[in-house]
């Protein structure tokens, strides 16, 4: 035992989002693409036509290089909850630790299994059993998905549990309400939709590459209305999948909606920014407030996106941090101080049990469960509230750049649907150096979309119940510190050997041999 | 169903599904078992290449296999889950990483501007067998001969003067690598041999299984050859492991009071104690040797199944032996009373139960996988197909 060692618990934070954000390059083109291949696969199956098989080939190829890196950068996520977060695996591994487990039954078997006769069963089963496995390839990949995401989204909202005083954990008593939280329904559908947008921009990308280049054009133009239709329609859905997240964040975390928009004063008909600038704008009240100057804002938009009713009041960070009576909102300090009662009534009922005295044990279970859902905010007790604001500027520009990002997604799949129909689009250079340059936006997007969503719920491991510092492994901070370094120096070298070879074969080009089967 | 059983029968039956997977998991190491012999059982690059097709169309389900592993040992006894794998920090780290290199090796060992460069995507795919098979047998044998650890729940509500709310601590700056000198009981000699008993039986079964999966003469000559080798370490090895484990004091637990002591001879009375046991353990043992006297004095190319079912048996057997009969699975020889056993680590009855129903999917997923692997492996790798196909590792 020792202080509260902040650097033990930044470092482990770093490794946590270092592996997580570098895995997530690369799940979300394996989620997508896998639907792709799957879709591609069924054309060909369907009409027979060799072409389709070739351009159902070349994309597995990517998948192929991309799905390997996305395994070896995914195995350390699941260890990492018992390596650096033992605490949290014992406080809410009744819960948390079953999706993980259906996962790997339900969902990765499903993948790798099928993965190998996808990838080196052409000439050894049947046409149909191929394509069958292929299909299975994008609905196990997209199942773990799912598993992941509940998993996640019970973090944001923990509920189908109690809290259980004699084994001081979260035991689960509705699996049902685990399974179909509305956030993590939300959470998996925003997920997956965004990564088959992401998918769709990589293979209009590329596509687009050889239009520039006058190469491949048949199989360049194949993959691009394949893909802009997908893309289309998932990025349509991707728009609504994020109000509905907008709603749930105001509703279950409403300080991660503050930080988002850098709102500090709350209000009635609350503005969305649109675009803007976060300066330092200290106040005697609150001396890290920002505001957000250059700004265009749409008005009363924020009360819409939250609530849908354009006058609507919508909490700033200082109305949660310091209270606002006329709304009910308590101040973090009152949190902090049932937190602690809370923390302290679970100390003495295990004294009191100890020592055999049931009465006195019944009773500070009842102070314990009047005041459970602050659990989490005692571990502030004798500190500062500003503790449990999140990096505002940080998930500010997150959020914009992923919704801005978002919206021009649409118009771009628009676009290209639209000129490849008028079989135009191999003549329009700009728009198609706009595709390659689209190319990499899509990341973008989506390590966007993460940082909103887990820096937003800063300090929270469990929203309310357990902050980091509560969470974390108890090793010398060295150890993560080396650790860190090997992940960063193994993925980065990783990720350059992956690019290096997905760009030799986009190089090289889908080849056509359909005389194969 | 499940859940009329009591807590302590949905408790067994999780350590039962969790033995089978740590079962399944040694014997799909004979991928790792094939990465450090891919030099000595090959003398051209096309020989070299039907040996890393031949396991390289199954590592991704020992992978899956260990991940599976790590998920239903977290749902259901996850105390061993914070205790293990925030304690013994290093051992698992080492051995992530040795699985983390080996997930890209295959597939870009041969591509073209892979960066690093095909020796180095070999090499990884050596480190990860070698690596990958002696950690996790040395880190299955403290199940036996324990570890230092100290666990206390209440430590999550020790805020007083800002400590850390830590509930497993482990008492060594090592995080589980000390488990390789530890003088106690000569602990490390225990943990080392288990580690290279299972690098060895890995190696075993790689042999049986190229022998049955690739055609090819000459491969199957140095397998031959090679297996025998590999039988004699092995043998050394695991008698020694397990003819010292009869002697060994264990770590029993009083079913009435719940406290942990040290019995001795405890995993001998275990075995006597469990008849089922014995049996599972001796028939594991006898069917290997089988499988091996296959692959080493007849021409019969079906020794893999024997081995590979009695690794299964043998893996069982042993699991059964470190958490039944009221004994503690994860022992602290730090503090005894924290030891782990399957009732004070275990979930809770409604998540057990829970995942009992998803249990049930077990088999099915077992028939789909033996389904493919019968229609991809109906026909043998060879020469022929390796010099002809593009799209190989």
């Amino acid at each position: 035992m020792g202080n509260i060692d902040f650097s033990l618990v930044d470092w482990s934070r770093a490794q946590f989002a270092l592996t997580a954000m570098y895995h997530w390059i690369f799940v979300p083109l394996t989620l997508g693409l896998s639907f792709i291949l799957a879709i591609m696969e069924s054309i060909y199956v369907k009409t027979g036509n060799p072409e389709w098989k070739d351009t159902t080939k070349f994309w597995m190829t990517i998948f192929g290089i991309n799905f390997a890196i996305g395994v070896a950068t995914g195995i350390i996520l699941e260890f990492e909850f018992g390596t650096n977060w033992s605490n949290y695996s014992w406080f809410v591994g009744d819960i948390f630790g079953a999706p993980l487990a259906i996962e790997g039954i339900m969902a990765f078997f499903m993948e790798s299994t099928f993965i190998a006769v996808m990838f080196f069963g052409w000439n050894k089963v049947s046409k149909k059993f191929h394509l069958v496995s292929t299909w299975l390839v994008a609905i196990g990949s997209n199942l773990s998905a799912l598993w992941i995401l509940v998993a996640n989204g019970w973090m944001q909202l923990p509920g189908g549990t109690k809290f259980n005083p004699d084994t001081a954990r979260n035991e689960m008593i509705d699996f049902w309400s685990v399974l179909f939280s509305p956030v993590a329904i939300n959470k998996f559908l925003h997920t997956v939709t965004s990564a088959y947008v992401l998918a769709a921009i990589v293979v209009i990308g590329i596509s687009a590459y050889y239009l520039l280049k006058s190469k491949h054009s048949l199989f360049a133009k194949k993959s691009i209305v394949v893909a802009a239709v997908f893309g289309l329609i998932s990025s349509l859905y991707l728009i609504t999948t994020g109000d509905g997240s907008a709603k749930q964040v105001a509703k279950y975390q409403p300080m991660k909606l503050a930080v988002m928009e850098g709102l500090y004063e709350g209000s009635e008909g609350a503005p969305l920014q649109a675009i803007g600038v976060l300066v330092d704008a200290p106040t005697d009240k609150n001396p890290n407030q920002k505001e957000v100057k250059m700004n265009i804002a749409l008005p009363g938009g924020l009360s819409f996106l939250s609530f849908g009713d354009f006058n609507a009041f919508v909490p700033g960070i200082n109305d949660l941090l310091y209270g606002n009576s006329k709304y009910g909102i308590e101040p973090y300090q009152d949190k902090i101080a049932k937190g602690k009662l809370a923390i302290d009534a679970l100390r003495n009922y295990r004294l009191a049990k100890k020592a055999g005295n049931e009465d006195e044990a019944k009773q500070h279970l009842a102070v314990l469960n009047a005041n459970y859902k602050y659990f989490g905010y005692g571990f502030y007790s004798g500190r500062s509230e500003q503790e449990l604001v999140p990096d505002v500027p940080l998930v500010f520009y997150a959020f914009h750049i992923m919704v801005g990002l978002g919206s021009y997604f649409v118009v771009f799949f628009i676009l290209m649907l639209f000129l490849t129909m008028k079989n135009k689009i191999q003549d329009n250079r700009i728009i198609l150096i706009l595709a390659v340059l689209t190319l990499p936006l899509a990341f973008v997007a989506q390590q966007a979309g993460w940082i909103v969503a887990e820096v937003g719920r800063q300090p929270w491991v469990i929203q309310n119940l357990m902050p980091t510092i509560a969470a974390v492994s108890q090793i010398s901070s060295t150890n993560v510190m080396i650790t860190f370094g090997l992940f960063l120096l193994v993925f980065t070298a990783l990720l350059i050997a992956e690019l290096k070879i997905i760009f030799a074969q986009i190089k090289k080009g889908p080849e056509a041999h359909s005389g194969n089967n | 169903m499940f859940e009329n059983l009591p807590l302590i029968a949905l408790q067994q039956y999780w350590w039962v599904i969790v033995s089978v997977l740590g079962a399944l998991l040694v014997f799909l190491l004979f991928v790792q078992g094939g990465q450090t012999m891919l030099g000595v059982l090959s003398r051209d690059s096309s020989e070299k290449t039907m040996l890393v097709n031949s396991i390289g169309r199954k590592w991704d389900l020992t992978f899956t296999t260990l991940v599976t592993f790590g998920g239903a040992f977290f749902a259901s006894f996850p105390l061993f889950y914070s205790t293990s794998f925030g304690g013994a920090y290093w051992v698992w780290m080492a051995i992530l990483f040795a699985f983390i290199i080996q997930a890209v090796s295959y597939e870009y060992r041969t591509k073209a501007s892979n960066f690093l460069g095909q020796g180095t995507y070999e090499i990884f795919l050596f480190l990860n067998g070698l690596l990958g098979t002696i950690l996790l047998g040395a880190a299955v044998s403290t199940f036996f001969t324990g570890s230092q650890f100290l666990v206390d729940k209440m430590n999550l509500v020790t805020l007083d003067s800002g400590n850390m709310p830590v509930i497993s601590s482990w008492q060594t700056p090592f995080h589980g690598l000390e488990a390789v000198w530890t003088l106690e009981h000569l602990a490390f000699l225990q943990n080392i041999a288990l580690g290279l008993a299972v690098f060895f039986l890995a190696r075993i079964n790689a042999n049986l299984y190229f022998i049955n999966n690739i055609n090819d003469s000459q491969i199957e000559k140095r397998s031959r050859r090679v297996l025998k080798t590999n039988t004699i370490f092995f043998l050394i090895f695991f008698l020694f492991w397990v003819i010292r484990l009869m002697f060994l004091d264990g770590f029993a637990v009083n079913p009435e009071t719940k406290e942990v002591f040290m019995e001795s001879n405890k995993y001998l009375n275990n075995l006597l104690q469990m008849p089922l046991v014995l049996v599972l353990f001796l028939l594991g043992v006898v069917s290997v040797l089988f499988g091996i006297f296959k692959g080493l004095f007849t021409t019969a190319k079906n020794g893999i199944w024997f081995s590979g079912l009695g690794t299964v048996l043998t893996v069982l057997a042993l699991f059964f032996l470190a958490g039944f009969n009221n004994t503690a699975y994860y022992p602290s020889t730090y503090d005894l009373q924290s030891s782990l056993t399957i009732e004070n680590s275990s979930s809770s009855h409604f998540t057990l139960t829970a995942m009992s129903y998803v249990s049930i999917l077990v088999p099915f997923v077992l028939a789909y996988i033996f389904y493919a692997w019968r229609s991809m492996d109906k026909k043998k790798i060879d020469r022929n197909e390796v010099e002809s196909d593009p799209h190989l590792y």
